[in-house]
């Protein structure tokens, strides 16, 4: 039975509009006027007990509006949604003691404070034993690699450490069911490598259904086996990152090094070029088109080598959402 | 019951080392509230004219119970509220399976335990300075004024806090308590006892919540004539219906909140 359910899930939005200079300043003053904007769109999708899934989107494409709906922080307009069995918006506590949501831009720590502060405040509220407490604190400060940060003040510590420190404050009362948003937001690469492998570790360790969005490529193909893409609000893809590419990359890279350097415009028969330093060579080629292109380079050029890959993931989806593709 | 007795004690010891840590700021702080003790100077000149129903040393200890009340009491939990509204800050504390209330509440008890130390030393030296304004209040005086400080204090965050729901539809809503503040700083007593305002007048006043703020503990803690069960009524009459706004604003703007900025 799915963990998650969203069933046609839509919000609405009204907005007030302003037009710029003293006269829209004094009409807004007046008389507002609000339009509506559909933030998410007749989304619909299921996440089973213990699946990672990766939600991507560019700004503005309702991910964050989403997840909001599933740990119910606002009301959606339609549609119906249930997590771990529990209409999220009437917040109950056994729902609240069962989900955690982590921003990456936004923090629950007390910022004066030692994190273990706040980790003590959550503790009492989620009735976590103090034996307990301090046994789950090692055990994910550990894992987190912050046990020595955890008693300085909060204002004191790196992006990557508090970061950290926020999701160790998420998860003390060790939820069944994790929203993150943009946890790796602004971290370096040694610090998103440490966050993608303790959300690994700690998916597998407990069983935990994780409901990922990110950026950062990176994080969705290290962690994620499925992802959710949704565009203007509307879910456009659900299924496996193989199945993405090959629904929205009708196209391959043709990486070719050659004897001698070449310009540009010799290899623009081939297909559309992409890098081009000294003797090698990317092109884009159409799939339909990959076997007969790829024999006419090698009857026509002098290739020492060629090979054939999927475009990065990344290039994929920017594709997807520059050109609107649905 | 357990569980709740640790949440508060938690919530007081976090936060009382959330306030101790600017320590120069709560000094600042108590100094702010020395209003009561400007109007104390101008009142007690007054009174020397003999056409005032208070003698000077009357003023005096009537202020410094206001200069009292007032430490006990001070509430700033709108502007908080507003600001966790405004940046989606509440959005973590709705996701706790505790009413982000009461972190605000015993955020304030906290604060009063941060900040007596100061209060009292202040208190100490004006009495130094001017030693024949000191007092000791009755036990039955002292008991019931500080039930009253403590239901004063109750009151006017329930108030407040009531106000401060409206962030979840205005961006401003701090500008309701700065216009309910003025009701406030006139009819609390916070500027001239009750005993000053035409009989009418007063009687009016005695029905609306503002007196029970400052007034009626003040008085009851230097032995002014007021009548305490009228004064429990009051505030209890008045908390019941800031309550029910309360919560019934507090159902109503969560489905109005959307989580700005998160």
């Amino acid at each position: 039975m799915a963990i998650v359910d969203v069933q046609s899930l839509s919000k609405v939005y009204p907005v007030a509009i302003k037009e710029p200079g003293l006269k829209g300043t004094l009409q807004h003053f007046f008389r507002r006027t609000y339009r509506s904007v559909e933030a998410v769109r007749q989304v619909s999708f299921q996440i089973e007990p213990g699946e990672i899934v990766g939600f991507l989107g560019p700004n503005g494409a309702g991910k964050t509006t989403t997840l909001k709906m599933l740990t119910g922080l606002i009301y959606p307009s339609r549609g119906k949604v249930r997590v771990a069995d529990y209409i999220p918006f009437e917040r109950k506590g056994d729902f609240l003691r069962q989900i955690t949501l982590v921003m990456g831009q936004k923090q629950q720590l007390l910022w004066d404070l030692p994190a273990l502060d706040s980790f003590r405040i959550n503790a009492s509220i989620y009735g976590v034993p103090d034996k307990e407490f301090r046994r789950r604190v090692g055990e994910l400060a550990e894992m987190l690699s912050i046990t020595n940060q955890l008693t300085q003040p909060v204002r004191k510590l790196s992006l990557g450490e508090r970061m950290k420190a926020e999701m160790l404050a998420a998860l003390i009362h060790r939820p069944k069911v994790l929203f993150l948003d943009e946890p790796t937001l602004g971290l370096d690469v040694n610090a998103q490598a440490a966050v993608r492998e303790f959300l690994q570790a700690y998916n597998q360790r407990y069983r935990a259904t994780v409901l990922l969005t990110s950026h950062y490529m990176a994080d969705i193909t290290a962690l994620c086996e499925r992802v959710l893409l949704i565009h203007r609000g509307s879910l456009i893809y659900d299924g496996n990152l193989t199945g993405l590419l090959e629904k929205f990359a009708p196209y391959r890279e043709v990486t070719v090094e050659l004897d001698c350097a070449i310009q540009a415009q010799d290899l623009m028969d081939y297909g559309e070029v992409g890098n081009l330093a000294g003797c090698t060579a990317s092109l884009i080629v159409r799939r339909e088109a990959l076997t007969q292109t790829v024999a006419r380079i090698l009857a026509e050029l002098d290739v020492k080598d060629l090979t054939v890959t999927d475009p990065p993931i990344e290039e994929v989806i920017g594709r997807v959402f520059q050109a609107g593709v649905v | 019951m357990q569980r709740r007795g640790r949440i508060v004690r938690t919530l007081l010891s976090v936060y009382y080392a959330y306030m101790v840590e600017y320590r120069a700021e709560l000094l600042l702080w108590v100094l702010s509230g020395t209003f009561p003790l400007i109007l104390m100077g101008i009142w007690a000149q007054a009174s020397e004219s003999g056409l005032l129903t208070f003698q000077s040393e009357e003023f005096v200890r009537y202020f410094l119970a206001v200069f009292i009340v007032r430490q006990f009491t001070v509430v700033w939990v709108i502007w908080e509220f507003e600001r966790e509204v405004l940046e989606g800050k509440l959005s973590a504390y709705l996701l706790q399976p505790i009413d982000p209330v009461w972190r605000h509440f015993f955020g304030h008890i906290a604060e009063r335990f941060a900040r007596l130390p100061f209060a009292f030393i202040l208190i100490a030296l004006f009495f130094w300075l001017y030693p024949q304004a000191l007092w000791v209040p009755s036990p039955v005086g002292l008991g019931l004024g500080l039930a009253a400080i403590a239901l004063a204090f109750s009151l006017r965050f329930l108030m407040q806090y009531t106000f401060a729901l409206c962030a979840f539809w205005t961006e401003r809503a701090s500008a309701i308590e700065q216009f309910w503040f003025l009701f406030y700083l006139f009819l609390s007593g916070m500027i001239a006892p009750l005993e000053m305002f035409p009989d009418a007048v007063r009687e009016a006043v005695l029905w609306t919540p503002f007196p029970y703020l400052i007034y009626f503990p003040a008085s009851l803690l230097v032995g002014l004539p007021v009548d305490p069960w009228r004064g429990l009524f009051t505030m209890l009459g008045w908390g019941a219906f800031f309550f029910l706004v309360n919560r019934w604003l507090w159902r109503r703007g969560l489905r109005q909140y959307s989580g700005m900025g998160a």
